[in-house]
């Protein structure tokens, strides 16, 4: 009888235990689910190091800004999940099948508009044919204005200016110098470089008549090897500057011809620097180059700004901090979820609209609701070595801010005929 | 317009050398082995590479001398242990491993080196303008660009026409059994000149480097058109690949400087089309942006017509 | 009847590989192989069976994907209104067109004139659909929606697992149809030209015809899998038509091994694997690729198809179990020496950081790791090479090489 009584007793204690146990895993479980957050962009291939840079900045800004200091939504791990589609439209559509095939909700791309486009029809597609199973998609670079007006979804956010916007901070400096009186326009034969043409020629046309566009010139992307050519059409046109879209290679090796030519007029770009452009251009590209971009350059805006990025660098030696809105969308993304106490693309989406956000920069951030485009403040920056506290490329070479403008005088007008989905 | 002219001349010139630094080594490999080597492209990659990473630490100097060697015994040793093994397996097997070859080595320039664009600058020696015309600078690395170019041609028809050498090699092209019986080693002879072609693309590759950047699509972006020049030149003839060579050079050089285009010849046809017409692409074309693609599009019209090349020597 | 049984079988892995592997991933995967299998298989059409070797294939497939995305969105708009299971058919259509245009001067001679025509063409149709933008809309590419056409049967293919039935169909009969080709006259001398143009024009045919009429064919099907892309993937680019497309079907066709119907269809399988799956285990998926190809190129150059057909001999004398263990103790040795090298690449390239390889974590700070690599590394080598000898004499035995008393198989 002894026996049998221990041995209840036993079995009572045993179950009680194993129930506790399970019972507390489960909470413990569903307390600590990541938060999953796919990265579509390419890691391997020629653009592996734009598309790896921005992965670690995003790995980064999870793990400093959240993941160090207990998660969010009351103790969950933001955990990025890196998904190569190898700058190539197809892959991406693999990668984002795989993504659905996870469970995956939230997507950061940027990396190419034409990636961004793609993804943006394939989301739309899914989301009408799977309502329930939306996906978000979180745009940081891809800057076709064509996304936030006549594609606008209402899953798709940019995180970036978008060329237009870019163009209108640009032409207003170039404005501004009374000493330039002829441009040459020079891009890559695509999509954005004519937007890049056309705007630029409509601004400068309304805000500097006398302003001569000396030369309008498209080159296929990444075919050309040789700009002398070109640069034999700019010399001869007598042009006093040079407007491009370029990137990539085609950047560098359009800045160092014009450079090898003895031409010293100043160059406008969008993305002449980091990724061993800066390295590239060194002492000759001094005060020639010049950068629209919306990160400020030095000197940096705040002393946290400056720690987050020091602190990036000693983490990873090879790479800069090149791509800061990339942090700017992770904060509102979390900011959007904090404030629905949700993951459910359509909550945060509902939440991201219309936000309003100061950055560790002291930046003024609103996400516009009509066309889910980012409004912020905008710099140029010059290539050059003086007073550089943050370098590129390790070079001791950097980006040095010249001229600022504040979000709300960046605005443009959109067209954007956003269909709501019906919940 | 003179200054256009003049400048689109003396580029055209440059690009032209340069290709035919590697157009000639193909042409020589091609005379060899009858097969195109698709990964001769990427020997120059390579020799940019090694003259980088030399450069780094002995100058740049040290790389145009030692960097060729370097690639050029890496392509003898392709040759003796992979290419002659494939050879038994027949012409198109030949071709499929250069194209394989040429995708192995791109991607190990990646893992070596990193995909990012490589500083390799010109060195300070040759830092200054030859000449200013017309407001516009000619450095003088390009003057030394064209002057090896140039050097290296005359070499090698030196050596190919009037040294003992070159008339062994001339004749192991056509007659190779003969030439085995007359008691010299045709293998060795065969491995030597895919070792010195591939050490000219590398030589071509040392030298560009600086100029074209250094980075590694630079073997897909010259590659083809090199092939275009070799089969437009006449596959196997020397003297054929020099004037395709500069031939597209120049071509490329004018077409570009050039702003003619599909509107002058409508204006001239007085015809005119709305912007939304739905050949409007091709109502707006102008020759600079087709220029890339001219050496294609002479390549099938040659190949059409003429399928033996301007000069060629050698049939499949 | 062996044949019967082998295509009722491909009939049922093609209709079966869905039940087994059902997610969302799986039957992407499926799709694109489905396409890849239609696109190498025409590609072997040229290559294998008529000795032409292309560097521009893609346009075939390019322009047919690009038509069919086109009639997908004239269907959406009702400006012509039919099933979308002919899709491929215009795809099909499209592919026919542009090869008897092109074939009509390319065919004249084979060999490197003709490889170098298609080089030209296939960049000159590269760079012109980047400059033609209103047909095939730039770099962004062109997209569709394939749900706005009838209902076939009831289903209006919303969900990717019908469009994979829906290729499956149009990849068995893709196949059926291009192994007959290759049992027609037009087929055989297409083999025969390849081998000997100058004697199959003493029997009098004309190479250049026979030549001509492969091309075209090869071109009808390099559409179809155009189609097939554009319905499943409901959008197309520029990319599906440049040399790296072109490219990709030659190393697919050359590694499943050209000279066996079956060989583009196990390169095929194989290629698409490693391009969707061995890419997210590590970044180095295409240096491994491009090894994967010159070791085949030197060591397998009849590809993988040409690997298990050596063993033809060997399973007709009902021996092939013999092989089994000899390959085995070679065999084990090899893929060690292989994971070696592998993992000394990897440490290689995550230069200072642990990471995972297989079931370890490796780490290339530690000189522990690198000794431990050496050592495995040698030791597999000499243990392979050591077993060479009883793989070759098991070989011997299996195809009784040398034993003048046994007669051959049959």
């Amino acid at each position: 009888m002894k026996r049998l009584h221990r041995s209840t007793t036993f079995r009572i204690t045993l179950r009680s235990l194993l129930v506790g146990l399970v019972l507390s895993l489960f909470s413990s479980i569903s307390a600590q689910e990541p938060v999953r957050i796919a990265f579509i962009d390419p890691l391997s291939g020629t653009f592996a190091s734009i598309g790896t840079s921005g992965l670690k900045q995003l790995q980064y800004a999870a793990d400093e800004l959240f993941n160090s200091k207990g998660g969010i939504l009351g103790g969950r791990m933001i955990e990025i999940v890196p998904l190569d589609n190898k700058q190539s439209p197809t892959d991406t559509q693999i990668q984002f099948r795989r993504a659905v095939s996870e469970g995956l909700r939230i997507i950061f791309q940027g990396n190419s508009s034409a990636v961004a486009n793609t993804l943006n029809s394939t989301i739309s597609r899914h989301n009408r044919r799977n309502p329930g199973q939306e996906i978000l998609q979180i745009n940081y670079s891809a800057v076709d204005p064509i996304l936030t007006n006549e594609q606008c979804s209402f899953w798709h956010f940019r995180f970036d200016a978008h060329a237009v916007m870019k163009l209108n901070v640009l032409t207003d400096y170039i404005a501004m110098n009374p000493e330039i009186k002829k441009i040459y326009i020079i891009g890559q034969d695509y999509s954005f470089g004519q937007v890049v043409s056309d705007t630029s020629i409509e601004l400068l046309r309304e805000k500097r008549p006398d302003i001569e566009i000396v030369g309008n010139e498209f080159h296929p992307i990444g075919q050309v090897k040789d700009f002398t050519p070109y640069v034999t059409k700019i010399v001869s046109s007598g042009a006093d500057a040079v407007i491009t879209g370029n990137f990539g290679a085609d950047m560098v090796s359009l800045a160092r011809s014009i450079i090898d030519s003895g031409l010293d007029i100043p160059i406008y770009t969008f993305y002449a620097a980091y990724d061993g452009i800066t390295a590239t251009l060194g002492a000759d590209g001094v005060d020639k180059i010049y950068l629209v971009h919306n990160d400020a350059g030095n000197p940096l805006p705040s002393e946290e700004r400056l720690a987050y990025t020091r602190n990036f660098k000693r983490l990873n030696p090879n790479n800069d901090m090149t791509q800061f809105r990339i942090t700017n969308a992770l904060q509102m993304l979390v900011q959007a979820m904090e404030a629905s106490q949700s993951v459910d693309p359509y909550d945060i989406a509902l939440a991201l609209e219309d936000m309003r956000f100061t950055n560790m920069s002291g930046e003024e951030l609103w996400m516009r609701g009509e066309d889910h485009q980012i409004i912020q403040p905008l710099h140029i920056s010059v290539h050059t070595d003086q007073n550089i506290v943050v370098d590129a490329d390790n070079s001791g070479f950097g980006l040095y801010r010249d001229f600022s403008v504040p979000g709300e005088e960046t605005m443009v007008d959109h067209s954007c005929r956003m269909r709501r989905p019906r919940r | 317009m003179l200054e256009v002219f003049v400048f689109s001349t003396l580029n055209g010139l440059v690009t032209g050398l340069l290709l035919f630094m590697l157009a000639s080594g193909l042409t020589l490999i091609f005379s060899m082995m009858g097969v195109l080597n698709f990964a001769h492209a990427s020997f120059y990659m390579l020799g940019a590479y090694f003259a980088y990473s030399i450069s780094l630490k002995l100058g740049f100097w040290t790389g145009l001398f030692v960097a060729p060697l370097l690639v050029g015994t890496f392509g003898a040793l392709v040759e003796r242990y992979a290419l002659r093994r494939v050879h038994a397996h027949g012409h198109v097997a030949e071709l499929v491993f250069t194209f394989g070859l040429a995708f192995l080595i791109e991607e190990a320039v990646q893992f070596f080196w990193g995909a990012d664009t490589k500083n390799y600058q010109s060195p300070d020696l040759l830092n200054f303008p030859l000449f200013t015309l017309f407001g516009q600078e000619f450095s003088a690395y390009r003057g030394f660009m064209i002057t090896i170019s140039v050097g290296i041609f005359l070499a090698l028809y030196y050596v190919l026409t009037r040294s003992r050498i070159g008339i062994i090699i001339q004749a192991a092209i056509t007659h190779p059994h003969t030439v085995a019986n007359l008691g010299h080693n045709v293998p060795l002879i065969f491995m030597a000149v895919f070792g010195v072609g591939t050490a000219l693309a590398g030589v071509a590759g040392v030298i560009a480097g600086p100029v074209l950047t250094t980075f590694p699509g630079m073997a897909v972006v010259l590659g083809s058109i090199v092939f275009v020049i070799v089969v437009i030149g006449g596959l196997g003839s020397l003297g054929g690949a020099f004037v395709a060579s500069l031939m597209i050079g120049l071509l490329q050089s004018y077409a570009i400087a050039s702003n003619l285009g599909m509107p002058d010849l409508l204006n001239l046809l007085g015809l005119e089309f709305s912007r939304d017409h739905p050949l409007n692409d091709l109502w707006t074309l102008t020759l600079p942006q087709i220029a890339p693609v001219l050496p294609f599009l002479l390549l099938v019209l040659v190949l059409i017509f003429r399928p033996t090349g301007l000069a060629g020597k050698r049939e499949e | 009847m062996g044949k019967f049984a082998a295509w009722v079988g491909y009939l049922i892995v093609l209709l079966g590989l869905p039940q087994l592997f059902d997610s969302v991933l799986a039957i992407t995967i499926l799709n694109q192989m489905a396409i890849a299998i239609v696109f190498a298989l025409s590609y072997n059409m040229l290559l294998g069976q008529g000795g032409m070797l292309s560097f521009g294939h893609a346009v075939y497939f390019g322009l047919g994907g690009f038509m069919a995305v086109h009639a997908l969105i004239m269907i959406e708009f009702e400006t012509v209104y039919f099933s979308i299971t002919l899709i491929p058919l215009v795809g099909g259509l499209i592919g026919l067109v542009a090869a008897i245009f092109v074939g009509s001067f390319s065919t004249h001679k084979a060999g490197t004139v003709f490889a170098m025509i298609s080089l030209g063409i296939g960049e000159l149709v590269a760079a012109s659909s980047l400059i033609f933008v209103s047909f095939f809309g730039g770099e962004a590419g062109v997209s569709a929606d394939r749900t706005f056409g009838p209902p076939f049967f009831g289903i209006e293919f919303f969900q990717d697992v019908e469009i994979y039935y829906l290729s499956a169909g149009w990849v068995f009969v893709a196949t059926v149809f291009m192994y007959l080709f290759t049992q027609t006259p037009a087929g055989r001398m297409a083999n025969a030209v390849r081998d000997n143009p100058e004697r199959a024009e003493f029997i009098g045919y004309s190479a250049r015809r026979v030549r001509f009429i492969s091309f075209c064919t090869s071109g009808f099907f390099a559409g179809v899998a155009g189609g097939l892309f554009a319905l499943n993937y409901e959008f197309i680019t520029e990319e599906n038509l440049n040399a790296v497309t072109s490219g990709r079907v030659l190393l697919m066709a050359y590694i499943g091994g050209l000279g066996y119907f079956i060989g583009p269809i196990i390169g095929a399988v194989v290629l698409t694997l490693m391009n969707s799956l061995l890419s997210n285990y590590t970044e180095l998926w295409m240096l491994y690729l491009g090894i994967m190809f010159v070791l085949t190129v030197l060591f397998l150059p009849r590809g993988f198809a040409g690997f298990i057909m050596i063993h033809q001999t060997a399973w007709l004398r009902g021996k092939l179990s013999s092989l089994f263990l000899p390959y085995l103790i070679t065999g084990m040795p090899a893929i060690m020496f292989g994971g070696s090298i592998l993992a000394a690449i990897e440490m290689l390239h995550h230069d200072g950081e642990p990471f995972g390889f297989l079931f370890i974590t490796l780490d290339s700070g530690n000189t522990l790791h690198w000794l431990a690599l050496t050592a495995v590394a040698a030791a597999s080598y000499y243990a392979c090479w050591r077993s060479l000898g009883q793989l070759n004499a098991a070989w011997e035995e299996a195809n009784g090489v040398g034993d003048p008393t046994e007669r051959g198989p049959g």
